[in-house]
């Protein structure tokens, strides 16, 4: 039977080691793997190491480097433990692998950079811990969604269930604008405000709820309209995303024009009686809203949900879809809907997905447009526009 | 015979129905086939987007895109609702 020191060193005699100096020199930018305890991690780290505690290295390391041939260096405090890992990615395949000699103790001490880690409070470990199992999130994807700024055009139907849902997320701040108070008919779907609340703000009564789900989020309230007037003060207070719910066509043409020259991707949703349509406007990777719908339809073949009605829950779904989107494009996982216009039916409980492509010929994304400033929407969109 | 989607907008114009069928081998053919069975929805296909088989005809043809046998075509105007 070995001893520890035995053990130890038959397993160094089978891997590489690499001093520090030799490190920190590598041009094949190789991969550091820090392989120490949280508390360890969080005292401070090689800069853009990979953490993974040598308890769940075998399960986790090839989601994190999933590409065997890449240089790894592994590192511990001082050398042991992460010669060990060495050698148990040398079984998993790993073909350049080496241990830092002397670990991150030697590394610090020859003056090589460190970084103290960002990390998350325990209470917010507990809230985040299903997105922190999640490979796609996890620490720094979390991290990065309570450092992101998300705009939303409406606390409607719409509105309720993104907002809801990216709070939730701990999406750290979030814009509201909304003009409108709750009315009684409101809350058949519009599922953040409530019946205590008629009357009061709907930018007020979604901010007390979404602060009351979760107290990490900052809710900006614009008891305003959006106008061409106030579209430039609060889209340059700056956003990641913008999640359009407004309830009418000229707020989403003057959203489009806006945020094709502020350059902010817009999760578009809208709904009508059971069928809903949702898409990605990212500017300069896709097309924009008058890509796909160039000319608004006259008032007539467009009736509103407070016209013609729509089912309860149809805003649920459609927005629950614009929260996923978002979160995809503010984690930067996955392919959110840019160039894909995916259409929802209710009755048949039926998802179709058409091509939506940028239009070199468009009057504001296009390659000489037309329209480089704003516009009268109201008119455009009543149909006597001059640009209509 | 093609089945056409018929968005919510325009249906009180095809009595209700959610699809119709119609006849015709480019676009063109087919929405001239659709108003003939429907007229009133004449002065209103325009507003709409039209897809075939997931493509805006727009990107294809535009209305002289060929409609083959069984292909899906969807009618998709703008809806604001939120």
């Amino acid at each position: 039977m070995a001893t520890y020191r035995e053990l130890l060193q038959q397993i160094k005699s089978e891997i590489d080691e690499v001093t520090p100096r030799e490190a920190a020199a590598r041009s094949d930018t190789p991969a550091f793997l820090d392989v120490r305890e949280r508390d360890e991690w969080e005292e401070g780290h090689i800069p853009g190491a990979v953490w993974i505690p040598r308890g769940n290295l075998e399960s986790r390391v090839e989601q994190s480097l999933p590409d065997r041939e890449q240089p790894v260096i592994v590192y511990c405090a001082g050398g042991s433990r992460s010669a060990f890992a060495t050698r148990t990615l040398q079984d998993l395949g790993y073909t350049s692998v080496v241990n830092l000699a002397g670990g991150f103790t030697d590394w610090k001490r020859n003056g090589f950079p460190t970084q103290l880690p960002r990390t998350l409070a325990p209470a917010q470990q507990q809230r985040y811990s299903r997105h922190l199992l999640i490979p796609e999130v996890g620490e720094a994807g979390q991290l990065k969604l309570l450092d992101s700024r998300v705009l939303l055009i409406g606390a409607g139907g719409l509105g309720s269930p993104s907002s809801l849902y990216l709070a939730a997320a701990g999406v750290g701040k979030l814009g509201i604008v909304d003009a409108d108070v709750v009315d009684a008919s409101n809350l058949q779907r519009q599922v953040i405000h409530a019946t205590d609340r008629l009357g009061e703000p709907k930018v007020a009564s979604a901010k007390r709820s979404l602060e009351a789900l979760n107290p990490d989020v900052e809710v900006v309230p614009y008891e305003e309209r959006l106008t061409s007037e106030n579209i430039d003060r609060i889209l340059g207070e700056g956003w990641d995303v913008v999640v359009d719910g407004a309830d009418n066509f000229p707020t989403r043409y003057l959203l489009n024009d806006a945020s094709v020259w502020h350059d902010i991707p817009v999760v578009h949703g809208s709904i009508y009686r059971f069928e809903g349509q949702v898409t990605v406007f990212k500017p300069g990777d896709g097309p924009c809203y008058r890509c796909l719908f160039p000319t608004p339809p006259p008032p007539e073949l467009a009736p509103s949900c407070a016209e013609g009605g729509v089912l309860g829950v149809l805003p649920g779904i459609i927005g629950s879809l614009q929260a996923n989107e978002a979160l995809k494009v503010l984690l930067d996982e996955g392919d959110p809907l840019v160039g894909r216009l995916l259409l929802f039916d209710a009755l048949d409980t039926a998802f179709t997905e058409v091509a939506l492509r940028r239009d070199p010929a468009c009057p504001v994304c296009g390659d000489e447009p037309t329209i480089t400033e704003y516009i009268d929407y109201v008119e455009f969109c009543a149909g006597t526009g001059v640009h209509a | 015979m093609t089945t056409v989607r018929i968005p919510p907008t325009l249906r009180p114009e095809t009595g209700g129905a959610r699809e119709v069928p119609a006849q015709g081998e480019t676009v063109g053919e087919l929405l001239d086939d659709l108003m003939s069975r429907f007229p009133s929805l004449t002065g209103k296909l325009e507003y709409a987007n039209v897809y075939v088989d997931g493509e805006d005809v727009r990107t294809l043809d535009g209305h002289e895109t060929q409609v083959r046998n069984g292909a899906t075509v969807i009618l998709l105007p703008a809806m604001a609702g939120g």
